[in-house]
């Protein structure tokens, strides 16, 4: 992960919600799929609940495109589950993360310039 | 659990692999101490999921894979281009050779249950299959149960004049016959039983084909008259394009109505019967009645239907025996030519895989699963395949017609093609069988690898176990491709064989010429021979015309026309399973001359011979030695076609029904010595010229004189003699040619597998050679080590194929014409062209070889 191009970037926008949820949970660090899960969920006051079909068919799309990648390290080897499986956010995927909400940003300041606001539909 | 793991099914098998363990233990995290109804619901949540995503995920992997696939294959442009070629060579052969043999041999007949249909001959001594008299059909009609229907038809050319005289092969058919076939007209309708009866109103059916030639696909033409054979027909119905009976060329069918005459003669072999048995009558059962009724029949006429009895065969079985062998050996050809193909594409793969392992190795190392990677290397494989696939579709479409110029157009089923599903189905099977398992092969091979082995062979990467499968493979191409090579050479052999053959006349600068004389004005022999003098007397006065003459029949077009014939002394005493008859033609003087054969004896016919003059005959050599082996057949006297004639000349023996089939004596009767309307079908109607100049550049004069001659005279079948001896060979020409095609294909390719092979051997041991010559190693010596691999492949697969070639040949000497299996001349350019393929497939690799620089070789590890 020499450089990131923004071009690349650009490409994968809009980001799908599922993916997008998925690389804020991981913000803070690596997590396992069900930390992820519960992540996305506290993080929504429990509005969004990621299936594990769509979980794992996002994270293998999202290891595809670069944006995450599986973790060698494990935390800590005594409340390490041996076989699960740890994933981190990429350079890549942060610059992604960044675009998509550099976008959203942009689209919410529209969206209030023709005078919508929240609790006013 | 256990259903859950079986709901995971539902995912790609890659997928399930990587994540299946996480989400069974996700489920049951969130199922643990769970109540019931929350249970159920996580339960329903889980399937809905299943099923919501489990299809977008196989989407989602065939993309990225095809993608993936593209990706790689672009990077190796080489690669691809050597697999799509190899590829389509071999499913390009195969699936051309496949849809002729579908439609040949495969595919049942067009017709109703065509299981049930059957066919029905006499069956003689010398004769298996001769037409039957209708006296006898009326008599097995008569005395047969197992039949549902027994129906009859005789091939009936006529004269029709819509707007122009034209000449229309047609056939009588009894009015039963395509009902028992099971057909509808697409236009108007099929005979009546009025009209199947005799004297009943005369009906034509049409064929689509002509319909659309003669008639302009003009639908008002129903209930319409045409004048066929001077006589008025109505039109009553046009058969769809697809139908065809019996042969491919009929393109008129009226109703067969037989006057009492007919059944004088039971001799008179000249119907053809077609049956349907009743359901549950096996063919067996169909020819063991036939046996007890034709028994029965020879006791009631002991004399004419001596010996008589009946074969009984499928419908549609009537593809000959060399026809289907040679079928067959494209068949084989075929496949040996995809097998080929196919260990070219494990070749291929295989030396790809070696130099990617490395690839693979890291792509491995970085998280990629097992079964992720072995679906992509599938995916490619399988992407590239059909791409071949298809290109050898693309190849086999020109090239059908060329094959089914092959077999006879007898059949009576549409051309062959290959746009057609079942053919394509099967093309995509082979296409899709052959991506599978070649691209498994390396798949196969990288599972068994530890994939940390290649990361730590470090920047040779390549340098694996000793080849083993890579040689087999090769030498089994360069076997399969001596094989293919051995049996275009004998074919070739054996087509030059029978192209020698004398076909006892000179062809050279001959043209032959058809008029039918419409026999309602040219019934009278004596306005026939007006006829014939007039048009042969204005054609010999044309500038470089030497003799020209009518026969009944020119030789290798019409085969038949045999008659039985009666030696005083010869025939009468004979064993009776001796046949006696002969192949008869009425002529007009001048027929040897113009048709260059020799007159050995006596003198040919003449304008003196009429039906006033003592009644002559001019017989074959043959002919003359079988009945007066010892003395001179000149002043002898025989009986044929009703009248005692005497010998007046001993002719040349000509090969009538063609180069490779022994034919019968020959019988040559002036055409005035018969009365008036006698044997009809006899009547002289081939024109023969001979001249000096090219035969060609006469038909317009030859046309200008019939046609002042007489304006209503069709003219057809305008050949040369040379074109029809030509056609004899022809079938042989197109094997030979498509196996010799074959071969070339399967020499390039085996040479291309057998290059591979010794360069990657090279390759591999450019460090072994670099300390060789370092260590003072001759380039000669370093070139004997590269090229002693490819000779020992060479010497084990050419012999081996030299072996099966031998075995083969010997199973299909019908195809040889005499040529023998072990032909020493052919076997000896196969291993020279064995010996071409060893030196020019280690060629490059052994150039290379002596070009390593023994300090770089080292230098590199």
């Amino acid at each position: 992960m020499t450089s990131i191009d923004p071009r690349e970037v650009d490409g994968l926008l809009p980001l799908p919600p599922a993916t997008f949820h998925i690389l804020l949970a991981l913000a803070e660090g690596e997590r396992h799929g069900y930390a992820i899960i519960q992540e996305v969920a506290a993080r929504t006051n429990g509005a969004v609940r990621l299936s594990a079909g769509t979980l794992y068919r996002s994270i293998q799309r999202m290891l595809e495109q670069g944006l995450i990648e599986e973790s060698r390290e494990r935390p800590d080897p005594d409340e390490d589950d041996e076989r699960r499986r740890y994933y981190f956010l990429t350079p890549f995927g942060a610059a992604v993360a960044r675009a998509e909400t550099a976008r959203l940003t942009q689209l919410v300041r529209l969206a209030r310039a023709s005078g919508f606001t929240t609790g006013k539909a | 659990m256990r259903l859950f793991r079986a709901l995971l099914h539902l995912y790609p098998s890659s997928f399930r692999h990587e994540y299946g363990e996480e989400m069974a233990r996700l489920f049951a995290e969130r199922r643990r101490g769970a109540p019931l109804p929350r249970r159920l619901a996580l339960w329903l949540e889980v399937l809905g999921d299943a099923l919501a995503t489990a299809p977008r995920i196989h989407v989602d992997m065939l993309r990225q894979d095809l993608r993936h696939a593209g990706r790689t294959l672009a990077r190796s442009r080489g690669f691809a281009a050597a697999v799509v070629l190899v590829m389509a060579l071999g499913i390009g052969a195969t699936t051309a050779v496949f849809s002729v043999i579908d439609r040949v041999l495969l595919r049942p007949l067009p017709f109703a249950e065509p299981q049930r249909l059957v066919q029905v001959w006499e069956n003689v001594p010398g004769y298996s299959r001769l037409e039957p008299s209708p006296a006898n059909y009326r008599d097995w009609r008569q005395m047969t149960h197992g039949f549902e229907r027994l129906e009859a038809y005789m091939p009936n050319p006529v004269n029709m004049i819509w707007r122009e005289p034209e000449r229309v092969a047609g056939a009588a058919l009894t009015a039963d016959l395509l009902p028992m076939l099971g057909v509808q007209p697409s236009l108007g309708r099929l005979f009546t039983p009025e009209e199947g009866r005799l004297g009943g109103p005369a009906s034509v059916i049409l064929s689509d084909r002509l319909w659309r030639r003669a008639f302009g696909a003009d639908p008002a033409v129903l209930g319409r008259g045409v004048r066929i054979e001077g006589s008025t027909y109505t039109i009553a119905g046009v058969m769809p394009p697809t139908f065809y009976f019996p042969d491919r060329d009929t393109e008129l069918w009226m109703p067969l109505t037989l006057g009492p005459e007919w059944f004088e003669d039971r001799d008179n072999n000249a119907l053809q019967v077609v049956g349907r048995l009743k359901p549950g009558v096996t063919l067996e059962g169909a020819r063991a009645e036939m046996n007890g009724v034709t028994a029965a029949l020879e006791a009631a006429h002991p004399k004419e239907n001596a010996q008589t009895r009946a074969t009984v065969r499928q419908l549609g079985d009537q593809v000959s025996q060399p026809s289907r062998l040679l079928l067959r050996v494209l068949a084989a050809a075929s496949v040996c030519l995809l097998l080929i193909a196919c260990t070219n594409l494990a070749s291929l793969n295989l030396a790809r895989f070696g130099t990617r392992r490395r690839e693979l190795s890291v792509r491995a190392a970085l998280g990629a699963g097992q079964h992720r990677l072995t679906r992509q290397l599938l995916t490619e494989s399988l992407v590239l395949s059909l791409c071949g696939g298809a290109a050898g579709v693309a190849l086999a479409v020109p090239a059908v017609p060329l094959l089914a110029r092959l077999v006879p157009t007898t059949l009576p089923v549409p051309d062959a093609t290959v746009l057609e599903p079942r053919v394509l189905l099967a093309a995509l099977a082979a296409t899709t069988a052959t991506g599978l398992l070649f691209g498994m092969l390396p798949a196969l091979r990288f599972s068994r690898r530890v994939e940390a082995a290649a990361l730590r062979e470090g920047p040779r990467g390549t340098a694996g176990g000793r080849e083993r499968v890579r040689p087999v493979l090769v030498a089994a191409q360069i076997a399969a491709s001596v094989l293919l090579l051995v049996g275009a050479g004998l074919l070739l052999r054996a087509l030059h064989r029978v192209q020698a053959i004398d076909p006892g006349f000179d062809a050279r600068g001959v043209l032959t010429v058809r008029t039918p004389l419409p026999m309602d004005r040219y019934q009278a022999t004596a306005a026939r021979g007006a006829f014939y003098e007039r048009v042969v007397d204005e054609i010999q006065a044309l500038p470089g015309v030497s003799a020209a003459a009518y026969t009944s029949f020119t030789p290798m077009v019409m085969r038949g026309g045999i008659w039985a014939i009666d030696v005083p002394g010869r025939t009468a005493g004979a064993p009776s399973s001796d046949t006696h008859t002969a192949s008869l033609r009425f002529i007009t003087p001048g027929y040897f001359h113009a048709l260059g054969v020799p007159l050995v004896r006596g003198r040919d016919v003449s304008r003196g011979d009429t039906g006033e003059a003592p009644f002559v005959a001019v017989v074959s050599e043959s002919f003359a030695r079988k009945y007066w082996p010892d003395g001179d057949a000149v002043g002898q006297r025989f009986t044929v076609a009703f009248f005692e004639r005497l010998i007046v000349g001993v002719a040349g023996d000509v090969r009538v029904r063609g180069l490779e089939m022994p034919s019968e004596p020959q019988v040559y009767v002036p055409h005035r010595q018969i009365p008036d309307g006698w044997m009809p079908f006899y009547a002289p109607k081939d024109l023969v010229v001979r001249t000096a100049g090219d035969p060609v550049a006469l038909v317009p004069a030859i046309r200008r004189i019939l046609r002042e001659v007489d304006p209503e005279l069709p003219v057809s079948h305008v050949r040369t003699m040379e074109q029809i001896v030509e056609l004899e060979t022809a079938p042989r020409r197109t094997q030979a040619a498509v196996i010799a095609l074959f071969a070339t294909a399967a020499l390039l390719l085996a040479g291309v597998g057998l290059h591979g092979l010794v360069a990657y051997g090279v390759a591999q041991r450019r460090r072994e050679i670099g300390v060789r010559m370092a260590l003072g190693a001759t380039p000669p010596s370093v070139v004997g080590l590269v090229v002693r691999e490819s000779v020992r492949l060479s010497a084990l697969g050419g012999a081996a194929g030299l072996v099966a070639a031998y075995l083969v040949a010997s199973r299909f000497d019908l195809l040889l014409a005499g040529v023998p299996a072990a032909d020493p001349a052919t076997f000896i350019v196969a291993i020279l062209f064995t010996g071409v393929i060893a030196v020019s497939g280690s060629v490059v690799p052994a150039l290379r070889a002596i070009a390593v620089d023994p300090s770089t070789a080292l230098r590199a590890e």
